[in-house]
């Protein structure tokens, strides 16, 4: 997992560092400014993917720097508020900063709300590092879900490690359902339940 | 044949719609906040609107291949009502957004004082986030609604060039046409313009500054009505290249003006649009 400190360096010296520092400055002492900035992150600051922060574009990782600018003691209060009132690409880049910032587990209303949604991006979003604090049940759901709307499950964050025996109940009754129904099951689903039920024998 | 429809309210339609629009050419849609029929009672109602205006609809329109741009405002007949005005204020919350590419629709339903200050603050805010702005022309008393709303635009101090007043007629294009402002024309199946009545119009006034929309929702209205008035031009005996600038190169120009106007994942929307102005995102 990447870091605060990891993205800033990622994005120091792109074309747009320059107005990003000075929005930085500028939230870092009224953190009501950055409202403007994180809106127009994608026209200032580009949206290429960033070389030295795989996985990450520009305009994502500026957003996630003016959320870790915000005063610890309100980042949880204005994070949900940027996610409320963001469109699908600040949406996103909220849900994929929340495990860099001081929040604890704060946010998980944010991302059972980008589960219940169907967009792909934001359900995929949603199933990064910080899933660890969703409980067994919501995220067992979520990874079936991802199957269900071709989502592809290396999406999931730790998929190795979480998947237990009930997801493997739940994926094979899906795999009945696909079945009977005349339609395949996604080759990753398909790959996960085989390795699930075979180390359960 | 590449179609933009410059007003469109996609909320409204199903997929059945964006598979026929593909179909027939339409490749970009800019859908205008407005209401909904029924109305609103609160400022949650209109966030939950814009949120799906900015995220689910153009998710739903990529789809199709069909690129999605919105306009954000409190519409005028809303803007009446004192449990809906709370959302001026939550504007400036949505108006540095990407896919936002003007302040609309704006202007008058019934020419309340109400109507008055909602419109001004919003020409205002469309001044402040650098956006052109699209205006609503009433449906009722609509000769001497379209007269002040030129002298609420002109009073404004927003450049004429980044307006567009919409909803015009044959008596009403006659206040538009000079005053610098952008017109527009809904063609719809029964009310407001018809094709032959539209191709009429752009023969007297010329293409300069002529937008075309289809202004389909949730009424009697249909979203091919840009392509039967496109065809309607060349059997009237103007070219490709007129019909290929009342219904691309103009809606590109006018909300070209935003800076945010994302076509990227349109073929064949680099081929030369307009002098000087750029397309790309980024473009601001």
């Amino acid at each position: 997992m990447t870091t605060i400190d990891a993205l800033r360096k990622a994005l120091t010296g792109t074309p747009g560092w320059p107005w990003l520092e000075e929005a930085l400055a500028k939230a870092a002492e009224r953190p009501e400014s950055a409202v403007r900035p994180f809106s127009s992150a994608g026209r200032k600051a580009g949206r290429a993917e960033l070389p030295d922060a795989p996985g990450w574009t520009a305009d994502e990782a500026a957003r996630a720097l003016l959320l870790a600018a915000l005063p610890p003691d309100r980042v949880a209060g204005d994070v949900t508020a940027f996610y409320q009132y963001g469109d699908a690409d600040e949406k996103r880049a909220v849900l994929k900063a929340l495990p860099l910032l001081p929040i604890g587990a704060q946010a998980v209303p944010l991302l059972l709300d980008a589960i219940r949604t169907n967009d792909a991006r934001l359900l995929a979003a949603a199933l990064g590092p910080y899933a660890r604090h969703l409980d067994p049940p919501a995220w067992r759901q979520a990874v079936l879900k991802c199957v269900f709307m071709g989502v592809p499950l290396d999406a999931v964050h730790g998929l190795g490690e979480r998947a237990d025996a009930e997801l493997a109940e739940m994926l094979a009754a899906f795999a009945e359902e696909r079945a009977a129904a005349g339609r395949p099951m996604p080759a990753d689903a398909a790959a996960l339940l085989s390795r699930l039920t075979s180390e359960e024998t | 044949m590449r179609i933009f429809d410059p007003h469109i309210h996609m909320t409204s339609r199903t997929t059945d719609d964006y598979a026929r629009m593909s179909a027939a050419g339409v490749r970009a849609v800019v859908e205008p906040a407005f209401w909904l029929g029924q109305p609103r009672t609160n400022p949650g109602s209109f966030t939950d609107y814009f949120d799906s205006l900015l995220g689910w609809e153009p998710y739903r329109a990529a789809q199709f291949g069909v690129v999605h741009h919105a306009t954000i405002a409190l519409n005028p007949k809303e803007a009446n009502d004192p449990r809906c005005r709370p959302v001026l204020d939550l504007l400036p919350r949505y108006l540095d957004k990407d896919r936002v590419v003007a302040v609309g629709e704006i202007g008058y339903d019934s020419m309340t004082p109400e109507e008055d200050d909602a419109f001004e603050r919003q020409l205002a805010l469309a001044v402040e986030h650098a956006l052109p702005a699209l205006v609503h022309t009433p449906h009722r008393d609509k000769a001497r609604g379209t007269r002040r709303t030129l002298e609420v635009v002109a009073a404004s101090g927003i450049a004429p060039e980044r307006v567009v007043i919409d909803h015009l007629n044959e008596v009403t294009i006659e206040l538009v046409h000079g005053s610098g402002c952008w017109a527009a024309f809904s063609i719809y199946p029964e009310t407001k313009m018809s094709p032959p009545r539209m191709v009429e119009i752009l023969r007297r006034y010329g293409l300069e500054r002529m937008l075309v929309n289809s202004a389909a929702d949730w009424g009697v209205s249909d979203p091919l009505l840009t392509l039967e008035t496109a065809e309607a031009m060349l059997k009237a005996g103007f070219d490709e290249d007129d019909v290929d600038k009342v219904f691309w190169r103009n809606p590109v120009e006018f909300y070209g003006q935003s800076g945010r106007l994302d076509l990227s994942a349109v073929a064949g929307a680099d081929e030369p649009t307009f002098a000087g102005s750029s397309i790309k995102r980024g473009g601001e």
